[in-house]
């Protein structure tokens, strides 16, 4: 592989999969409230 | 009246919880598009270059649509029509259009998943020989003259039953018990079989070869309209938005969820599956240019040729062929199920709200006639035209039609983006600015407009891969047209008495303080 697509390469992966990282780390930290009453599904 | 509220809230079902109403949207917007569609536009635009595009398309357009569906689906509380309904009495009619085009779609994504389950098996035992494509639409497809005809394939109609059969059953359990459950189990399998399946491909000779095929970046394509055009089409197309799927998915989430967080998370977990498929799939095309000893470019290819020619061809000549087989079709069923779960789910949510008939009842008034429709058009030698045709016009005059004109309704005519905002911002733990207004509003609207333009123009010009002009007019422009007619006239039909109309948020409010 040429410099420049093991570069792109990597910053696709950091940029996509960082995100991702980055997004889950957010939605862990906050504490929401999760639905407990509207867990029937009749 | 607020026990209305709470009755049809508990009647309609809900997701245990946000991980698990995120899983189910991943399901949803991880679908065949980004195992077979995003490598080949990636590489056609740019390779490398086209993360920028990319990126900005998903952070202009993606997302914030994205967070759209989600404030209109968790404000309103409801299917595409009901919570179009309780936004505006007028906007009725544009979630039935959306329910239309799921329907449409619901009927022919079937089969590719149905194909793609008899893939699995044949890569046992190559069955398709030195010749994928003469077997593909030879002796598998049976495929005859384009038209609409009954001569059934044993080898298609089969497993399309079954894939119709096991979606009713997940769609019959509900919203936790089927669509949650089935998500729970289905987006962790599919990950980890994909990345078997990238891992394998990267220990193939020549793999090195296909990534810098991907990955080189050609700089002077960000100059060109429609590599943009393109980074656009693809993220609008790989999220699932604009067509009541996520709607209707966070309307089951709860009251106080983080939405906009929830969001960001879909949105990044789509699109950093797009690049594992793009690793995935060049790599094995690399091989498969490196055992021919011809460029790469002369293999990439996408959507059905990618599946079910190259891969095949890449499955008879590599090592562990058939655990590649395995894997891959493998991937393209479960990424194709969830989605086709939570695409006819937005029809039998619809029918459930708006005739408050029961979860099972309403799986088979919808799931059935769908069943049927999509075994007479799909099961037989004319299938795949069929199929080519109906998913080339409602893609584009139906979803991307439909996105835009419910942008710009809510934006300018109902004026509800405001609104919305709040309501994300109230429990988002990424709070959005008045920025986002003007993105759903002005920029987003005008990028989908602009490939809608072309496309339309493109298909005036040349009609469609040369098919029948009675087939383009009826299954093509005349399908995209009577699923806009009948949205409309559905939506004239009366809600039950105790249907509540209201927003739901502001008597839930009223009720929290009178308790």
């Amino acid at each position: 592989m040429s410099t420049s697509a093991i570069v792109m390469m990597l910053v696709a992966m950091l940029v996509l999969w960082g995100g991702l990282a980055l997004a889950i780390w957010n939605i862990n930290r906050y504490t929401g409230e999760e639905p407990g009453q509207v867990e029937r599904d009749l | 009246m607020s026990q209305v509220v709470e009755h049809s809230e508990e009647n309609r079902g809900a997701f245990s919880s946000r991980k698990v109403f995120i899983l189910a949207a991943i399901g949803s917007a991880v679908g065949l598009g980004n195992i077979w569609r995003f490598p080949y536009v990636a590489y056609e635009n740019g390779g490398g270059a086209f993360l920028i595009p990319y990126l900005i398309a998903l952070l202009t357009a993606g997302l914030p649509f994205l967070l759209l569906d989600y404030g209109l689906g968790h404000r309103y509380r409801g299917s595409a029509p009901l919570a179009f309904r309780r936004a505006h009495k007028a906007a009725e009619g544009l979630g039935w259009w959306q329910v239309g085009i799921c329907f449409v779609i619901a009927v022919y994504y079937a089969a590719v998943i149905a194909w793609a389950a008899r893939y699995a098996f044949f890569s046992f035992d190559k069955a398709w020989g030195d010749d994928p494509e003469g077997f593909l639409f030879g002796t598998y497809l049976q495929a005859g003259d384009p038209g609409i005809g009954l001569d059934f394939v044993s080898g298609v109609t089969i497993p399309l039953v079954l894939v119709w059969v096991a979606v009713l059953a997940i769609m019959a359990l509900g919203v936790q018990k089927g669509i949650g459950a089935a998500s729970v189990v289905f987006i962790p399998v599919l990950f980890i079989a994909f990345i078997a399946l990238v891992v394998v491909a990267l220990t193939l000779d020549g793999a090195s070869t296909g990534l810098d095929a991907l990955f080189t970046p050609d700089w002077s394509a960000l100059g060109e309209t429609s590599v943009w055009i393109a980074a656009y089409g693809q993220i609008f197309f790989s999220l699932s938005v604009g067509f009541g799927i996520m709607i209707t998915y966070a309307s089951y989430v709860g009251r106080r969820s983080d939405m906009t967080g929830s969001g960001l998370v879909v949105g990044f977990a789509n699109s950093g599956f797009e690049l594992l498929a793009g690793i995935g799939v060049f790599a094995a095309l690399g091989f498969m240019a490196t055992a021919a000893g011809v460029p790469v470019d002369e293999v990439a290819t996408d959507g059905l040729g990618l599946a079910f020619i190259a891969f095949p061809a890449i499955i008879s000549e590599a090592p562990a062929g058939a655990l590649i087989g395995v894997l891959f079709f493998g991937s393209l069923v479960v990424a194709g199920v969830t989605s086709l779960v939570s695409v006819i789910e937005v029809v039998i949510s619809a029918v459930r709200d708006k005739f408050e008939m029961s979860r099972v009842g309403a799986s088979m008034a919808v799931g059935v006639p769908a069943a049927l429709i999509s075994i007479v058009l799909l099961g037989t030698t004319t299938g795949v035209y069929v199929l080519d045709i109906i998913d080339h016009f409602i893609n584009r005059f139906g979803i991307l039609l439909v996105a835009v004109v419910s942008m710009l309704a809510l934006s300018w005519a109902f004026r509800k983006t405001g609104l919305l905002r709040e309501h994300l911002n109230r429990d988002g733990s990424v709070k959005i600015g008045r920025w986002w207004e003007l993105l759903i509003g002005v920029f987003a609207p005008a990028a989908l407009t602009f490939i809608l333009a072309n496309e339309l123009v493109d298909n005036l010009r040349t009609p469609y891969e040369g098919y029948p002009t009675w087939m383009l007019n009826t299954l093509g422009w005349g399908l995209a047209v009577a699923v806009i007619l009948i949205g409309f006239l559905a939506a004239r039909l009366p809600w039950r008495d105790t249907t509540f109309l209201g927003d739901p948020e502001i008597k839930a409010r009223q009720d929290e303080r009178s308790n």
